[in-house]
């Protein structure tokens, strides 16, 4: 996120894309409802008829996949109008007339038809957005999953820069970032191209920044992301896999592919806190302390580092992940694991990571810090973006768009689009929400949402057991018919092993994030013959 | 902000203009009895427990009164604690009188203020005691509502829709009968109710009351581990055992508000399930086994396979810590840059 949560609250206009916020991130909802009620926009562009619609002034209710077009459409409106902060533009941006020009394709009307938003809509969005400020977005993965998840990171980019709604409070694009501690873990360089702090692995000072560090040389060369390591371990080049605190048998897109690659590896090694579907396939399962039994940080959606304290002591045997890996690392006779705790790993990962240079455990003792902080003496940073941009001019890209439909559209065969998205009792694969007897309670099974049209054209009743069938896999579920779904769009969780959405989802990859299109693919709904 | 200066019980002080007198008598440490006055929700005026006299001459409920430079304020005079003594006694007339049984004794906003004015079994001799006969709505698995000790302050009802903005809750039926409900008087699982537990935060009695609440050992101060926003919170201890959650009113990013999983999934940490001993497969099942045999085979099995043969998936739900040292492991030992994690999913 550029700004901080508590400045949703104040935002005057406030476009909410690809978030079903209140049942994702039930917190952080509460200040866009607050700001609704006093008298903020609250725009709410979503496939389907979320819960936060009934704060919102506007739904723009599109097609799956349409999000491009929508809000160039929307940049085109601001542009046709004069409403453009090209002050801004001028100051802080690049690449202004190509984009301009890429605007061409995208009038009101035209994108009225691929959308499926009236044209009115898209103009009122228009002004509000640009009218209002200060005007911040919120987008999570109804943008990011999708096989052109790049294009419309950038599309909501391009909106913010072309209104200078960036940079300022109250005013910014705000991702919000699923997991716990998923800010933290990319911060971290839990990612195949960057080191901690997002430093390349294939600049050459900064690897050897790392290699005097820890005293070794290391491979010049990015590692491959999540989806390709499936597939080079479903090809067999990959024989060893460490996994940790993860479950792709449920989670992965396509999840009979990653299955089937797990199955094929010489040596699983699974670290978790449960005896999960994957660690079954395991050959070394090691077990994991949790969040209340060991000390640390986590890095929230708003890059604020906070400390996680121990409360109780690991349950059995059960060890904290650093510890395991340190120990690990020592069996293989490494140097450099040797650490007497956390607080001590924060220091080299200070040492190394400029954005967390200025963070120490004594420092987070109060409210945490939100880095970039790259001194001790740094106060953190609430707002990102103030006066420049992380680009080598300072300067932010203004990018030229095309629309590209989802990888699967919906045919003769496979007539609806599935979408999935989260429930607010159940938190991913369900290993820790399922085992809470309440949280079981108020949830216990997957449904898959179904407009009453649909459900009537195949005869299907309400809480009716039914096969869903894609291109890839097939899975019985219970139907929940719900006008939350527009005719067409079917929409379910993957929280429940009984039903795992997964295996009907395409794994087909955006070219640049890598992130497979779970938010679109083409599946068709069945009644289950009766014996 | 502008300060104006008024007299509570001939003790002059200072206070924000626009702030409440009962705003400005608790901001300065004077306790007025009140009951349905909450810091995160607007004054509603509904108790009558916090009247004052103004300037001699005027009673008024101190949490609707705005601060006036050089307003007199007596929260003793004769009047006031006539007209306070029959409220609470009126309140506390139809509440059950369980309370050792109940858990919030001790913690009760209702014990509080009837301590407060003085009522006694004596002076409750004047009413006709009815304790309301109504049944227990057990239906959330999380919190029961017992209208019977229910004292209509409607801080749930106002949480609900001030602060969560669900409005899952509001009164229904009329004048005695009045009550805490939902639409239709359903059970509350049968209404658009989240299950937040923010109303519960809330009640002053026990008419909201978790299903469980063991008064924990000590608290420890962390964050929650379920989604992104990272709420802060208080866990709570009793022996090994993680027993309750509570929002940290402290904390910038939650302000004390939580989610239904931040309050209430938190069983899984001391949960049969867990995984308590390392386990190696052997002929096919994997068995228990020590540190020792478990690390030694991965090293073994990782020595042989560097470079590109190896990948490791680190973990959005671990620490900053625990991430880096995978990571590290990873590009320094294993010798490969293959390290990603469910980021993209
Ligand atoms: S638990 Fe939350 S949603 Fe349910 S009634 Fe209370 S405040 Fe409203
Ligand atoms: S309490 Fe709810 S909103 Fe807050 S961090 Fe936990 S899951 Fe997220």
């Amino acid at each position: 996120m550029t700004n901080s949560i508590a400045e949703i609250g104040e935002a005057a206009t406030i476009l909410a894309v690809g978030t079903n916020t209140t049942q994702a991130h039930p917190v952080l909802a509460l200040q866009v409802k607050k700001a609704a009620r006093n008298g903020a926009r609250l725009i709410v562009a979503n496939p389907k008829k979320i819960d936060l619609c009934r704060h919102a002034t506007l739904h723009l209710q599109h097609r799956p996949g349409t999000d491009v077009p929508l809000l160039m459409g929307m940049a085109r409106v601001i542009v046709d109008e004069g409403l453009a902060d090209m002050a801004f533009i001028q100051a802080r941006c690049e690449d202004y007339e190509a984009f301009v020009a890429s605007l061409a394709d995208f009038s009101p009307e035209r994108v009225a038809a691929i959308t499926g938003v009236p044209a009115e809509q898209i103009v009122a969005a228009a002004r509000m957005y640009a009218g209002y400020g200060p005007a911040s977005i919120l987008y999570c993965m109804g943008i990011t999953q999708h096989s052109h998840g790049t294009d419309n990171v950038w599309a909501v980019s391009n909106l913010a820069l072309l209104t200078g709604n960036l940079g300022k409070f109250a005013s910014g694009v705000n991702p919000l970032r699923g997991q716990n501690n998923v800010q933290g873990s990319c911060d971290m360089g839990g990612l195949p191209n960057v080191y901690p702090g997002y430093q390349q692995v294939n600049d050459p000072k900064v690897r050897e920044k790392f290699e005097s560090a820890w005293g070794l040389s290391l491979s010049p060369d990015p590692g491959l992301t999540l989806g390709e390591v499936f597939d080079r371990m479903y090809d067999g080049t990959i024989k060893s896999l460490y996994l940790v605190g993860e479950n792709p048998v449920l989670t992965e897109a396509n999840a009979n592919h990653a299955i089937a690659a797990l199955k094929n590896l010489d040596f699983l090694v699974v670290q978790d806190i449960f005896l999960t579907e994957t660690a079954l396939l395991a050959d070394v399962v090691l077990p994991a302390a949790t969040f209340a039994e060991k000390d640390g940080t986590f890095t929230n959606t708003e890059r604020r580092v906070q400390r996680v304290r121990q409360a109780i002591a690991p349950r059995g045997e059960a060890k904290p992940d650093w510890q395991i890996v340190a120990e690990l690392a020592g069996k293989m006779g490494a140097k450099g694991f040797d650490f007497s705790g956390p607080e001590e790993i924060m220091v080299e990962i200070a040492s190394l990571t400029p954005s967390y240079g200025g963070i120490s455990y004594p420092r987070l003792e109060g409210a945490g810090l939100q880095w970039p902080c790259p001194d001790k003496d740094h106060p953190g940073t609430p707002t990102l973006h103030v006066e420049r941009f992380g680009t080598a001019s300072g300067k932010a890209k203004m990018i030229p768009l095309a629309f590209r439909d989802a990888d699967e559209l919906p045919d003769g065969e496979y007539p609806l689009v599935l979408t999935t998205d989260r429930s607010l009792f159940h938190y991913h694969s369900g290993s820790m929400t399922r085992r809470v007897a309440g949280l079981e309670q108020l949830n216990s099974e997957e449904l898959l949402k179904i407009n009453p049209r649909d459900a009537k054209a195949l005869g299907l009743a309400d809480k009716e057991m039914v096969q869903v069938t894609s291109r890839r896999g097939t899975m019985t579920v219970r139907t929940s018919l719900s006008q939350v779904c527009p005719p067409g769009l079917v929409s379910m969780t993957f929280h429940f092993a009984e039903s795992p959405t997964n295996v009907l989802t395409n794994p087909a990859r955006d070219p640049v994030a890598k992130i497979p299109e779970t938010k679109v693919c083409a599946v068709r709904v069945d009644k289950i013959a009766q014996p | 902000m502008k300060k104006v200066t008024l007299t509570i019980d001939g003790l002059q002080l200072r206070a924000d203009e626009g702030s409440t007198v009962l705003q400005a008598a608790l901001a300065n440490g004077l306790y007025i009895p009140n009951l349905c006055n909450h810091p995160d929700l607007v004054p509603a005026g509904l108790c009558r427990v916090c009247v004052v006299k103004v300037d001699d001459w005027k009673i008024s409920i101190s949490c609707k009164l705005p601060v006036k430079e050089g307003m007199v304020i007596s929260t003793e005079d004769p009047e006031v604690q006539r007209i306070r003594k029959s409220t609470v006694e009126l309140l506390v007339a139809n509440h059950p009188m369980t309370c050792l049984t109940c858990s919030r004794d001790a913690n009760c906003e209702l014990q509080r203020v009837a301590s407060y004015v003085g009522i006694t079994q004596e002076s409750l001799k004047r009413y006709r005691r009815s304790v309301r006969q109504l049944p227990i709505d057990s239906s959330n698995p999380f919190f029961d509502i017992d209208h019977s000790k229910c004292v209509l302050c409607g801080i749930c009802v106002r949480t609900c829709d001030e602060l969560q903005n669900i409005n899952a809750i509001d009164y229904v039926r009329r004048g005695v009968h009045t009550t805490v409900g939902t639409l239709g008087n359903k059970p509350i699982t049968q209404s658009c109710c989240e299950s937040c537990g923010e109303c519960v935060a809330r009640c002053p009695v026990a008419a909201l009351a978790p299903k469980e609440s063991p008064i924990s050992m000590r608290e420890v101060k962390s964050v929650c581990t379920y989604c992104g926003v990272g709420c802060g919170i208080l866990l709570g201890v009793r022996g090994e055992k993680v027993v309750g959650v509570r929002g940290d009113r402290d904390n910038p990013v939650n302000r004390g508000s939580l989610c239904v999983k931040g309050r209430y999934g938190f069983k899984f940490i001391n949960h049969p399930d867990r995984l308590t001993t390392p386990l190696v497969r052997k002929d096919g099942v994997l068995v228990p086994a020590s540190w020792d045999e478990a690390l030694e085979r991965v090293a073994a099995n990782f020595s042989e396979h560097k470079g590109e043969q190896f990948a490791a998936l680190a973990s959005a739900r671990i620490t900053n810590e625990d991430n880096y040292l995978i990571q590290k492991f990873t590009r320094a030992v294993m010798q490969t840059n293959n390290i990603d994690h469910c980021a993209r999913l």
